[in-house]
């Protein structure tokens, strides 16, 4: 089976985030008065190929440990089957 | 005294590395990134740059290098590492050294010469220098804001491991706790933002640089 997973990485929210409020700053400047608590982040798409249980075992392995870093981001990611 | 400077994709400062270490009496050469082994050497050297192009986070691909396998082992026999810039973000994502490298707090690329103070001389690379020694040494990063939480933090400070801080009111990227440079709890590996290599003769503009080179070499021989 073929799958798409899309992994989402942020800075933890402890993690001061300088671009973000640099973006923020911009919003408001742009007339976007109500906006608050910007974060950046980062968005990957992996296709992976298997069965569910070993694609989410190798997701597990790498979303964590290479595509986030532990110290310092959260990930979170969703599983698709690829249709087709 | 051999040294092995490690030359990955976007490393930039290897050549640098090689001629200071040369120019103050140590035998360097370069090791390229897909090496599995390491020469036989008495110092490791991961020099500053801009490994592939920092993608994913600085220092992340270079971490994950066949050669650093080597390294690691290296450092666990008891030879002594030293990262200068992106290679201090290498050593954090390899995790040889605890915190990250984030983004300077003022979003700029900081290029200048800062003061730093020797804040701990418990390792092989600042046993040669005096507490509260100051330095003024180059510094060349974007991504230079050292973070660690402050439960690792607060150890850093209580082993003695914070080798060097940002001299009062002379912090250039928002580095938690004014750190500079910090060791591994050996003290065999030592991560440092500022530029040794780049102050290491007189026609640089500088000298502090051998200063602390000459010192490890002392303390290696």
């Amino acid at each position: 089976m073929k799958f798409t997973a899309t992994v989402h990485v942020s800075l933890k929210p402890s993690i001061l985030d300088p671009q973000g409020r640099t973006i923020e700053r911009s919003l408001h400047n742009l007339g976007h008065d109500t906006v608050r608590g910007v974060r950046t982040g980062k968005t990957f798409t992996v296709q992976l190929e298997g069965d569910r249980a070993e694609v989410e075992r190798q997701l597990e392995a790498f979303a964590g440990d290479v595509l986030a870093n532990p110290v310092i981001e959260d990930v979170t990611y969703e599983l698709a089957e690829t249709a087709g | 005294m051999r040294a092995a400077v490690i030359s990955f994709p976007g490393s930039n400062c290897d050549l640098d590395a090689v001629h200071a270490l040369n120019h103050l009496g140590f035998s360097a050469q370069r090791v390229w990134h897909a090496e599995t082994d390491l020469p036989a050497t008495d110092l490791v050297v991961l020099p500053g740059g801009f490994t592939y192009g920092d993608h994913l986070r600085t220092g992340a691909i270079a971490a994950r290098s066949p050669v650093m396998t080597a390294v690691k082992a290296a450092a666990k026999a008891g030879v002594p590492v030293l990262g200068i810039c992106n290679g201090f973000q290498v050593l954090t994502e390899s995790g040889l050294l605890p915190g990250a490298l984030l983004r300077n707090e003022n979003l700029h690329f900081v290029c200048s010469t800062v003061s730093l103070e020797v804040a701990s001389t418990g390792s092989v690379f600042t046993r040669s220098l005096a507490e509260g020694q100051h330095l003024a040494l180059p510094v060349a990063h974007g991504d230079g804001r050292y973070y660690a939480d402050d439960a690792t933090l607060d150890r850093l400070e209580g082993e003695g491991r914070v080798a060097f801080r940002y001299a009062a009111d002379d912090n250039p990227n928002g580095s938690l706790r004014d750190i500079a440079g910090i060791t591994d709890a050996t003290g065999n590996v030592l991560g440092m933002m500022p530029h040794p290599e780049r102050a290491a003769e007189g026609v640089l503009g500088g000298t502090d640089g051998a200063l602390m080179l000459s010192g490890l070499l002392e303390v290696l021989s």
